[in-house]
C-alpha cells in the first residue's frame, strides 16, 4: 500500500477526533478524542518516517506519545480535582472563565 | 496480504473512532479506543516501526487507558448530570466540521505531490525501527527533546499529585471522624495530617504526632 | 524719534499701565493705582503731542506714515501685520482721546477713592485706552477689528464695575451683545471690502478701492452698509442705541470716558477713515445721514422727558453724535471731528460735574429730588453752565462753531440735504431746552435737604443704608458695590483741576476752526481728506444765516428753559397734560426697548428652549449620541459572546482557524 492510503487514515481519523472534541460534554470523552487526534498525527509521523525512510518521524512519534502521557495525567487529575469539589462533569457548566 | 491486513486494520481504527465519539457511556468510549490503539499498533507494524508498535501497545494501550479507566470509574458515577446527549444540530455541525476537515486534509495530501506519496516508501534498510536504531537516534541527535521529554514527565507527575490532592478549603466538606472504640487512643483513625497521607492530604505537615 | 516710534509709546504706556495695576492690584497702598493709571495716560498723551509735532515736521503730502512691527501671518492673499497708520485723522484722534483720558483719570482719583475696586477700576481704564488708541491707530482692518473688540469688551468689564448689582451687570450684557452685533457688521463689511482689494491694510485697500469697485456696485454697497451697521452699534444710533442709556450704571468717569468722549465715537471715526469707501457707495453715506438726523431728533425728544440726570447726558450724547454721524456721512469730514473734539470736551466736563452733584445728593441721581444746589456747590454749577452753554452751542463757546460747520455743509451740498440743515437746528433747539432744564432744575429753586445740608453744616449727605438708584434695593459698601465715600468737586482737587481745564477747553476750544476765519484744523486734517470728492461750500449768506440762526435758537432755547422750570412753574406741568400721548412717548423712550424684546428677544428665547428641549434632547442626546453608544454597546456585546467560557466554542473557534491558516498555505501553494 502506498504511504498515501496511510495518511488519508490518519485524516478521517483526525477528523473524527476534531468532531468529536466540538459534540461530546464530557471532559473525560473529549480527552479521549484528543487521544485520537494524537494517534492520528503519529500515525501521519510513522507514515512519513517510512516514506523518507530515517527514523526521525519515530522518534517524534515517541516523544508525542510521552506528550500525550503527561497531558492525560495532568486533564484527568483537574477532572478529579473538579469532581472533589462537586462541581458538575460537564464542559458547558464549567465556564467561570468568561470575559 | 499485506493489503488485507491494511484494511482491516484502517476498518478497526476508524470504527473505533467512531466508537469513542458515538457512544454514550464513557466506559465503552474507553473500550473503543482501545481497539483503536491495537487497530493503529497492526498499522504501525505495516510500516515497518516495531519499536513504536510495542511502545504503543504498552504505554498508550497500556497505561493511559488504565489512567482512563480509573478516573471513569471515580468520576463517571456521576451520570445523571449529563444532561442532555449532543443535539441533532451540534452533531450535525461537528459532522459538517469533520467532513470539511477531511476534505481539507485529503486535499492537502492527495492534491499536493502524489507521485511523493504514491510508492510504497524508501527502500528497506535492515535495522530500520528497530528499538537499537530508535534508541541510538534518541542518544545522539535526539539527546535534548529526549532530556526534555523527561523533566515533562517529571513535571506531570508533581502538577498531577498537586491537583488532585484534598486540601483543607473552607467548603470542603470535611466528615467528621467519629472514632470506631474509644478504648484510648487506640482506634481512632489517624488524623489526616500524619502518615502516609501527609503529602494527599492535609497541608499542615508534621504538626501532630 | 520719529512719528511712529512715537506712536508706538502711545500705545504702549496705557497697556504698560494696565499690566501693572492689574498684577499688583492687591499691593498697592492707598491711591497709587490711580497716579500710575493716571501717569500711565499722561505719558501717552505726551507722546501724542510729541508726535503731532513729528508729523508736521514732514511734507503736508508724506503725512501718511505706517510702521509694521511684525507680521502675524503672512500667507498668499493675506497680509497680516501689526502695523499702525499715523497720519493726519489718527494723530488729531490720538491727541484727544489721551488727553481726554488723562483729564478723567485725574478725576477718578478722588472721585472712586473708598471704592473697593480701585486699582481694579484704573486697570480696566487703562486697558480701554489702549484699546481706543489701537483702534484709531491701526493701519489695517485686523488691528481695527481687534481695537473694536477690545473696546467692547473694556466698556462690558467697566459697565459692570459694580458687579454686585443685578441692574449693572444686566446692563453690561446688553450693551456687549449689542456691541457684538455691530462687531459681525464690521468683519462682514471686512469681508466685502477684502474681496474685491484682496488686501487688509488701509492704505493699500483705499488705493486700489476706485479701480476695484464702480461707483454704487453692491458689493461696496454691502460693505460701508455693514460697516455702518457696527458704527451705529458703537455709536449708539438707532435702532442699536439701547444699550447707551442703560450703560449709565457704570461709574460716573466711566460714563465720562467711554460713553461721551471716546467709545462712542469711534463708529464717527470708522466712517472719516473708511470715507475713499464711503465715496464709492453713495447709498451708504444718504443713510448713515438719515439715521444720524432721526438719531439726533428722537434723542433730543427723549432727552425733555428723562428724569435720571445721567440718563439725560447719555441722550445728548447719543443726539450730538447723531450730528456727527450726519456730518462724516455727507463728507463733512473736519466739521464732523471738530464736533467730536469739542464735544468730547464739554460732555466729560458735563459728566465729571454730574459725579460731583450725585456725590452731594448720597448717590441719588433722579432730577425730581434735586434742586438749589447754586450755593451749596457753586464750582459744579459753573462747569454746569459752561459745558451747558457749550453743548446748547452758544457762542463764543466751541460747540457753537463746531455744530454749525456740519450744518453749514449741509447746506452746502444742496438739494435733499436741506432737510438735514433744518432738523440740525431743530435739534439745536431741543438741546438747549433739556439741557438747561436739567440745569435749572438741579441748581435753581428751593434748595432741597441735601443741599440745605451742605449749605448748613458743611457736611455731604449719606444716606442711612446704601440703595441702588435705579431700583432701590439695599446694598453694602463692600466690594463690587460703590464704596461709602463721596467725593465733591469743591472739595478734591484731582477733580477740580480736571474740570477746570476742560471748561477752558469748552470756552475756547472753538478757536481751531471758525468757519471762513481760521482754518487750522482744515489744513491739518487736509493730507488724509485730500482725495474728498464731496465738496460742502456754502455762499456767504447761508454762513451768516447759518452762524445767526444758531444763535438765535441756541439763546432762545434757554430762554424758553427758564421760562417753562422757572419763572412758571406749573407750565412744565400743564404741557405734559396738553401734550399728554407725546409725553407718554417721549418717557417710554419711543418703545424702542420693548420693539427689541418683541422682535429679537423673545424669538432668541423661544428658539433657544427648543433647540434644548426638542432638538438636544430627542436628537443629539437621543439619536446621535445614544445611537452611538447603543452601536457600540451592540457591537461589543457580539464581540463578548465569543469569550463565553463555554469549551466547546473555543475549541470549534481554534479548529476553524487553524483549518482556514492551512487553507490559505493550500491555495498558495
Amino acid at each position: 500500500m502506498s504511504i498515501g492510503w496511510y495518511l488519508a487514515v490518519s485524516a478521517i481519523v483526525f477528523a473524527i477526533g476534531a468532531g468529536g472534541v466540538l459534540v461530546r460534554r464530557n471532559p473525560v470523552v473529549i480527552l479521549l478524542c484528543l487521544e485520537l487526534m494524537l494517534n492520528a498525527a503519529n500515525l501521519a509521523l510513522i507514515g512519513f518516517s517510512r516514506m523518507w525512510g530515517n527514523g526521525d518521524g519515530q522518534v517524534f512519534a515517541l516523544v508525542v506519545i510521552v506528550v500525550a502521557a503527561c497531558e492525560v495525567t495532568v486533564g484527568l487529575g483537574l477532572i478529579v480535582a473538579i469532581h472533589r469539589r462537586r462541581l458538575p462533569i460537564d464542559v458547558d457548566e464549567l465556564r467561570e472563565l468568561q470575559g | 496480504m499485506s493489503t488485507f491486513v491494511f484494511f482491516v486494520a484502517a476498518i478497526g481504527a476508524i470504527t473505533g473512532a467512531i466508537g469513542v465519539i458515538a457512544l454514550k457511556n464513557p466506559y465503552y468510549s474507553v473500550l473503543a479506543l482501545v481497539g483503536h490503539m491495537i487497530s493503529l499498533a497492526a498499522l504501525f507494524l505495516l510500516l515497518r516501526a516495531e519499536f513504536l508498535a510495542a511502545s504503543q501497545v504498552i504505554i498508550y494501550a497500556g497505561a493511559v487507558i488504565v489512567l482512563y479507566v480509573f478516573v471513569v470509574s471515580y468520576v463517571g458515577d456521576s451520570a445523571p448530570t449529563f444532561g442532555q446527549e449532543p443535539s441533532r444540530l451540534a452533531a450535525l455541525g461537528a459532522f459538517a466540521c469533520g467532513a470539511a476537515l477531511v476534505v481539507e486534509l485529503f486535499i492537502a495530501v492527495l492534491g499536493s505531490g502524489l507521485q511523493a506519496i504514491s510508492h510504497d516508501g524508501a527502500p528497506y534498510h535492515a535495522g530500520f525501527g528497530t528499538p537499537g536504531a530508535i534508541g541510538t537516534l534518541l542518544l545522539t541527535r535526539f539527546l535534548a527533546p529526549f532530556e526534555i521529554a523527561s523533566y515533562l514527565l517529571l513535571v506531570a507527575a508533581i502538577g498531577a499529585v498537586t491537583l488532585a490532592r484534598r486540601r483543607r478549603g473552607l467548603d470542603e466538606g470535611i466528615e467528621e471522624r467519629t472514632p470506631a472504640l474509644e478504648i484510648g487512643d487506640v482506634f481512632l483513625p489517624r488524623p489526616a495530617s500524619t502518615g502516609t497521607m501527609a503529602e494527599a492530604g492535609g497541608s499542615r505537615g508534621m504538626s501532630e504526632p | 524719534m520719529s512719528a511712529t516710534a512715537a506712536a508706538w509709546i502711545v500705545l504702549a504706556a496705557p497697556l504698560a499701565g494696565t499690566i501693572i495695576n492689574g498684577a499688583l492690584f492687591r499691593r498697592l497702598p492707598g491711591r497709587s493705582a490711580g497716579w500710575i493709571g493716571t501717569g500711565a495716560v499722561a505719558v501717552s498723551f505726551i507722546f501724542a503731542l510729541i508726535t503731532l509735532a513729528k508729523i508736521q515736521s514732514v511734507a503736508p503730502g508724506a503725512r501718511e506714515l505706517t510702521s509694521t512691527l511684525w507680521t502675524i501671518a503672512g500667507t498668499t492673499g493675506v497680509d497680516a501685520r501689526a502695523t499702525i497708520l499715523v497720519d493726519p485723522l489718527s494723530v488729531l484722534m490720538i491727541c484727544v482721546v489721551a488727553g481726554v483720558s488723562t483729564l478723567i483719570h485725574l478725576y477718578s482719583v478722588s472721585y472712586l477713592a473708598g471704592d473697593r475696586g480701585y486699582s481694579r477700576f484704573f486697570a480696566y481704564l487703562n486697558f480701554f485706552v489702549f484699546s481706543m488708541l489701537l483702534l484709531v491707530l491701526a493701519g489695517n482692518f485686523l488691528l481695527l477689528i481687534v481695537g473694536w473688540a477690545f473696546v467692547g469688551a473694556a466698556s462690558y468689564m467697566l459697565i459692570s464695575f459694580w458687579y454686585r448689582r443685578t441692574t449693572a451687570t444686566s446692563a453690561g450684557i446688553k450693551a456687549f451683545v449689542i456691541n457684538v452685533l455691530g462687531d459681525v457688521g464690521l468683519v462682514l463689511g471686512t469681508f466685502f471690502i477684502f474681496k474685491h482689494t484682496g488686501t487688509f491694510d488701509l492704505l493699500a485697500s483705499f488705493h486700489r478701492a476706485p479701480h476695484v469697485f464702480t461707483s454704487g456696485s453692491g458689493d461696496v454697497t454691502a460693505g460701508c452698509l455693514l460697516l455702518l451697521v457696527g458704527a451705529f452699534a458703537k455709536s449708539a444710533q438707532i435702532p442699536l442705541h439701547t444699550w447707551l442709556p442703560d450703560a449709565m450704571e457704570g461709574p460716573t468717569p466711566v460714563s465720562a470716558l467711554i460713553h461721551a468722549a471716546t467709545m462712542v465715537t469711534a463708529g464717527v471715526y470708522l466712517i472719516a477713515r473708511m470715507h475713499p469707501l464711503f465715496q464709492l457707495a453713495p447709498a451708504a453715506g444718504d443713510v448713515g445721514a438719515v439715521v444720524g438726523c432721526l438719531t439726533l431728533l428722537i434723542a433730543g425728544t427723549i432727552g425733555l422727558a428723562a428724569t435720571d440726570l445721567k440718563r439725560v447726558i447719555a441722550y445728548s450724547t447719543m443726539s450730538q453724535i447723531g450730528y456727527m454721524i450726519m456730518g462724516v456721512s455727507i463728507g463733512a469730514y473736519t466739521a464732523g471731528l471738530f464736533h467730536l473734539m469739542t464735544h468730547a470736551f464739554f460732555k466729560a466736563l458735563l459728566f465729571m460735574a454730574a459725579g460731583s452733584l450725585i456725590s452731594a445728593m448720597g448717590g441719588v441721581q433722579s432730577l425730581d429730588r434735586m434742586s438749589g444746589f447754586r450755593r451749596a456747590l457753586p464750582f459744579t454749577f459753573a462747569c454746569f453752565i459752561v459745558g451747558g452753554l457749550a453743548l446748547s452751542g452758544v457762542p463764543p463757546f466751541s460747540g457753537y462753531f463746531s455744530k454749525d460747520s456740519i450744518l453749514l455743509f449741509a447746506a452746502g451740498r444742496g438739494g435733499w440735504h436741506w432737510a438735514l440743515w433744518a432738523a440740525g437746528y431743530v435739534g439745536a433747539l431741543l438741546t438747549a431746552l433739556y439741557t438747561f432744564r436739567m440745569i435749572f432744575r438741579a441748581f435753581l429753586g428751593e434748595p432741597c435737604a441735601e443741599a440745605l445740608e451742605l449749605i448748613e453744616t458743611g457736611h455731604l449727605h449719606h444716606p442711612e443704608a446704601p440703595t441702588n438708584p435705579a431700583n432701590g434695593e439695599i446694598e453694602d459698601t463692600d466690594v463690587g458695590f460703590p464704596g461709602p465715600d463721596h467725593a465733591v468737586a469743591e472739595r478734591a482737587i484731582p477733580m477740580r483741576a480736571a474740570m477746570g481745564i476742560l471748561a477752558l477747553l469748552s470756552i475756547v476750544g472753538g478757536i481751531v476752526a471758525i468757519p471762513h476765519v481760521t482754518s487750522w484744523l482744515d489744513r491739518f486734517l487736509a493730507p488724509t481728506f485730500a482725495d474728498s470728492t464731496l465738496v460742502g461750500n456754502a455762499s456767504n449768506g447761508v454762513l451768516a444765516l447759518g452762524l445767526i440762526l444758531g444763535a438765535v435758537v441756541s439763546i432762545g432755547g434757554i430762554a424758553a428753559a427758564y421760562y417753562i422750570w422757572v419763572a412758571r412753574p406749573q407750565l412744565a406741568g400743564q404741557l405734559r397734560e396738553r401734550f399728554a400721548p407725546l409725553a407718554t412717548l417721549f418717557e417710554n423712550k419711543w418703545y424702542f426697548d420693548e420693539l427689541i424684546d418683541t422682535l429679537v428677544v423673545r424669538p432668541g428665547a423661544w428658539f433657544g428652549r427648543f433647540s434644548q428641549n426638542t432638538f438636544e434632547r430627542v436628537f443629539v442626546n437621543g439619536l446621535l449620541v445614544g445611537g452611538s453608544t447603543g452601536l457600540v454597546r451592540a457591537s461589543s456585546a457580539l464581540v463578548r459572546a465569543t469569550q463565553s467560557g463555554i469549551l466547546r466554542v473555543y475549541a470549534a473557534l481554534m479548529l476553524l482557524g487553524a483549518a482556514a491558516v492551512a487553507l490559505y498555505f493550500l491555495l498558495q501553494s
